[in-house]
């Protein structure tokens, strides 16, 4: 009897999984101006990936929704098109951000300087603002948009000069005097921008750069959101394989035991300084061809987009998700920009709805969408009370081929009682 | 000789850690520092580890001179060691640990990783591979998916055994690897010891405490006290050196 009951709830645990998987797809189609549709869709995304089935059908239905349904809904609707390419965008820094943090344990509070070194970098050259300082003999500004690609890189790779240059010195600091020195690095970079429009115009200062030129692909211009939507798809995904290979490889447990335990690891051979060089590089690397696609899908940047809070916020979704875990990094990145854009906003919609219609008086001070870093905060305090690991923790994994007899997978945090007392 | 230091010397402050010490280990020898507490054997280990660096003195380890090197430069030439108070990488996986320790024998590099390159592959399974060889050879086998910090005390010590080994050392540095054991993992332990200067062929200076262990395998024995060496010689000698019982057992016991 109670076998029978056990089975059946499975049975019903299963079905309402795949409920939760596939229905939000049919019903955003249905409804795609409906903010809570597409709430369900992004988490629906997360319900495949936890659910437990066939990896090659979780691929496939996954890669249906974000090639195929997304889109379609897309060309109803752009406003979420918008939406989940920011998701995409925080996406790919929150996991380069998490190379350094949550991989090798290094607090970086200055993140978001290569993200911002990378927009400029695009955006300098992608407007007329070039012209101040390189004469017109030599090149002709702005630079057409097939550029875009070769930017992309180069971004990348002198973001990670930058990186390798901070790090340098840097990185002999440890915890909380890195965390200091990373932080002073990136105002330093942001007020460099805004103040490098005199005696030469390099950055145009506050006023900011525009009009950026979008990518062209061989002549086709690239402008809409369905393209940067497919732009940043594709470099979300390049992110997730590149991060999740190195936390699999010998760099990856170099960089854990450096976080578990630096003099151990050095103990051990591994060439600590070098290391952690190379996960600060990469990770802003990461974040430097993310500054691009952005100063090009924005088509106008000025320093205050890249202020302080914004590496906090990006340090929020890596905690949020998880340190060291990069499915988590995705669900911290798109927790965070939904609860931002969407979840808070619909709310006071709701709220002013009803007091417009005389059944509340909610006086606009105490308007939801204004305690945005409140509610976030909050959340942050609750997670690190009651799921100080993230929500969705790191695993560690022996590699498929490795045989051994018992389950594959080990959750760190969760296992026999016995453990978790001592 | 494999390991030669000459004329150690340390101070941390006022405090003389590490006085005037000569110590030399020839290949395949199992050789002990004891000493009572703070005599200065875990500085002296640290200092043949590149941990720290001696104030004076000379140290040669095959051929080499190792006096200023880093930890993991010493780890490269071949000194591997293990901790005091385990340090292992808790929230990693057992083999991983070990994996760790191979770390500068493995040379798949950033590119051939991101792209996953059947090299790369193969030299990871290989690793694996040694890796479950080295825990087996440890008596950690099917242990290999625990995390480091979930396996239970005489495990984490030999893990940390295994991981050094990884380093594929000339001289294994064990500082007191039977601490908090019970009896019979106390032998255990030592049958290990001296496996592994007859199968792996590496030389071993250790720290213990318990003088079982030290009595029963070492070569020679070295005894510290308050940083300066008092007495070096075959267990026998030690045993009835007048000046090691007394630094023991205080002056009344002669």
């Amino acid at each position: 009897m109670i076998e029978m009951l056990k089975n059946n709830s499975r049975t019903i645990q299963m079905i309402s999984g795949w409920f939760l998987a596939i229905a939000p797809s049919i019903i955003f189609y249905l409804l795609p101006q409906s903010n809570w549709a597409f709430i369900l869709f992004v988490v629906s995304l997360f319900v495949i990936y936890k659910i437990k089935a066939n990896n090659i059908i979780k691929g496939i239905l996954a890669a249906v929704m974000l090639f195929a349904v997304m889109p379609a809904v897309g060309l109803e609707n752009t406003y979420y098109l918008d939406v989940i390419t920011q998701v995409g965008i925080y996406v790919s820094l929150a996991i380069g951000l998490n190379i350094v943090v949550g991989f090798a344990g290094l607090l970086n509070f200055g993140f978001v300087a290569f993200y911002a070194f990378g927009a400029y970098f695009y955006a300098i050259f992608a407007t007329s603002q070039a012209g101040n300082f390189i004469p017109a003999a030599i090149a002709h500004f702005p630079v057409s948009g097939n550029w875009f690609w070769l930017f992309l890189i180069f971004g990348a790779l002198l973001s990670g000069l930058l990186g390798f240059l901070l790090g340098l010195p840097v990185l002999r600091l440890r915890g909380d005097y890195l965390a200091i020195v990373t932080l002073g690095f990136a105002e330093i970079i942001r007020i460099l921008f805004n103040n490098m429009d005199k005696p030469i115009n390099f950055t145009n200062g506050p006023k900011g750069l525009s009009p950026i030129q979008p990518p062209e692909f061989f002549g086709y211009m690239l402008n809409q959101p369905i393209h940067f939507y497919f732009i940043v798809l594709v470099v979300v995904i390049l992110t997730i394989i590149i991060a999740k290979r190195l936390d699999a490889s010998r760099i990856g447990r170099a960089w854990a035991s450096i976080r578990e335990d630096e003099l151990a690891a050095r103990s051990m051979g591994i060439p600590v300084v070098r290391m952690k060089l190379l996960a600060f590089v990469i990770g802003a690397s990461f974040a430097g061809a993310m500054g691009v696609i952005f100063a090009a899908k924005q088509t106008f940047i000025d320093p205050s987009s890249f202020g302080f809070m914004e590496s906090i916020g990006i340090l929020c979704m890596v905690l949020l998700g998880g340190m060291g875990s990069v499915s988590g990094a995705v669900m911290g990145a798109a927790a965070v920009v939904l609860l931002q854009l969407n979840i808070l906003k619909e709310f006071s919609d709701y709220l002013g709805q009803l007091s417009a219609m005389g059944i509340l008086n909610i006086p606009s001070q105490v308007d939801p969408a204004k305690y945005e870093k409140m509610v976030f905060g909050l959340i942050l305090i609750l997670v690190c009370i009651f799921r100080p690991q993230g929500i969705l923790p790191s695993k560690r994994y022996l590699p498929s081929w490795f045989k051994n007899k018992q389950e594959n997978t080990i959750s760190p945090k969760e296992e026999d009682p016995d453990v978790a007392r001592s | 000789m494999l390991l030669e230091a000459k004329g150690i010397r340390k101070s941390f402050g006022g405090l003389m850690a590490v006085d005037d010490v000569d110590f030399s280990l020839p290949e395949g020898h199992i050789e002990s520092i004891i000493g009572p507490n703070g005599a200065g054997k875990t500085t002296f280990f640290n200092i043949v580890s590149g941990n720290y660096h001696p104030d004076e003195g000379k140290i040669i380890f095959d051929g080499r001179d190792v006096t200023k090197l880093e930890p993991d430069q010493a780890a490269a030439s071949g000194i591997a060691r293990t901790f005091q108070n385990i340090r292992l990488f808790p929230e990693l996986m057992a083999v991983e640990n070990v994996l760790v320790g191979m770390h500068m024998h493995l040379s798949a590099g950033l590119g051939s990783i991101v792209f996953n390159t059947r090299k790369a592959r193969r030299e990871e399974q290989r690793a694996f591979d040694e890796a479950r060889e080295l825990m087996r050879y440890a008596g950690l086998e099917g242990k290999e998916k625990e995390l480091a910090r979930s396996l239970p005390y005489g495990d984490q010590r030999r893990l940390e055994v295994a991981r050094a080994l990884a380093v594929k050392p000339k001289m294994l540095l064990l500082d007191e690897p039977t601490a908090g054991m019970n009896p019979r993992e106390t032998d255990e332990m030592k049958e290990f010891i001296l496996r592994l200067r007859d199968e792996k062929k590496v030389s071993i200076l250790l720290i213990e405490h318990d003088m079982k262990v030290v009595m029963g395998i070492s070569d020679k024995i070295t005894v510290l006290n308050y940083g300066v060496k008092i007495a070096e010689g075959v267990p026998e000698e030690i045993r009835n050196n007048p000046e090691v019982i007394k630094a023991y057992l205080g002056q009344e016991a002669i």
